[in-house]
């Protein structure tokens, strides 16, 4: 699945985005940021307060507990600051 | 006869009159158009900014705000709606948002623009980045722009 992180945390992940494979087990978003934070020090420090990350599937919000399977594009950001 | 919100998300500048003329142009049977425009600060938290960056989720900001302009459309008794959003380096003074209502009479004009601003604030994936003197820094959520949101989803 593509993945795309926006605003700081694409800053501390270094990408805009990439693909990802996550093993079988990784089902919700939280366990994806979970799986995500494991794979370096610059995922890590993007996501070392999972409560503050927002995420979208298929570009519609959606919860922690949300099931990625089937998900086309996953986008991990901070609350949004626009209008 | 069903209405279409327009939405734009744009680099470009906006002209506010220019969007109002485009909504009432010809018609005689709206009695109300209310406008918000956000604007560019010269200052955040009292300190004086060079220009605000917007980044944007190509897509999502589009969609987000359709889903949006649509639960105004069914909520409220619009005749015309336009919401403009701008992304890239913002100078002060300069235009940021646009949100343009009709209705025959005022309260769902004015009642509509204010839903749709506060869920474009917490909802709409846009986030800025200050300049200033010190470099550059992501501003911050507010708590109170998400009161604000919340209080159209009280039953």
């Amino acid at each position: 699945m593509r993945v795309k992180y926006f605003a700081w945390v694409r800053e501390r992940v270094g990408v805009a985005e990439e693909t990802v494979e996550p093993p079988a087990d990784v089902r919700t978003v939280s366990d994806l940021i979970g799986w995500l934070s494991s794979r370096g020090e610059t995922y890590a420090h993007a996501f070392e307060k999972p409560k503050v990350i927002r995420a979208a599937i298929d570009q519609a919000h959606v919860k922690p507990d949300a099931v990625i399977s089937g998900a086309r594009e996953i986008a991990f950001f901070p609350p949004m600051t626009g209008g | 006869m069903s209405v279409t919100a327009t939405i734009r998300i744009q680099e470009a500048d906006f002209d506010a009159a220019q969007e109002i003329a485009a909504l009432t142009g010809g018609r005689t049977d709206i009695g109300a158009v209310v406008t918000f425009s956000g604007i560019c600060r010269g200052s955040e938290n009292g300190e004086p900014i060079a220009a605000l960056t917007l980044e944007h989720y190509p897509g999502m900001a589009e969609a987000e705000i359709g889903r949006h302009a649509d639960e105004a459309l069914s909520r409220w008794p619009l005749q015309g709606l336009t919401i403009i959003h701008r992304f890239g380096r913002i100078a002060p003074g300069e235009n940021i948002v646009l949100v343009v209502t009709a209705s025959p009479h005022r309260q769902a004009a004015f009642e509509a623009a204010e839903f749709l601003m506060d869920f474009l604030k917490t909802n709409a994936p846009f986030w800025k980045r200050e300049e200033s003197e010190k470099g550059t820094s992501w501003i911050e959520a507010r708590d109170h722009d998400d009161a604000a949101a919340a209080r159209w989803t009280k039953s």
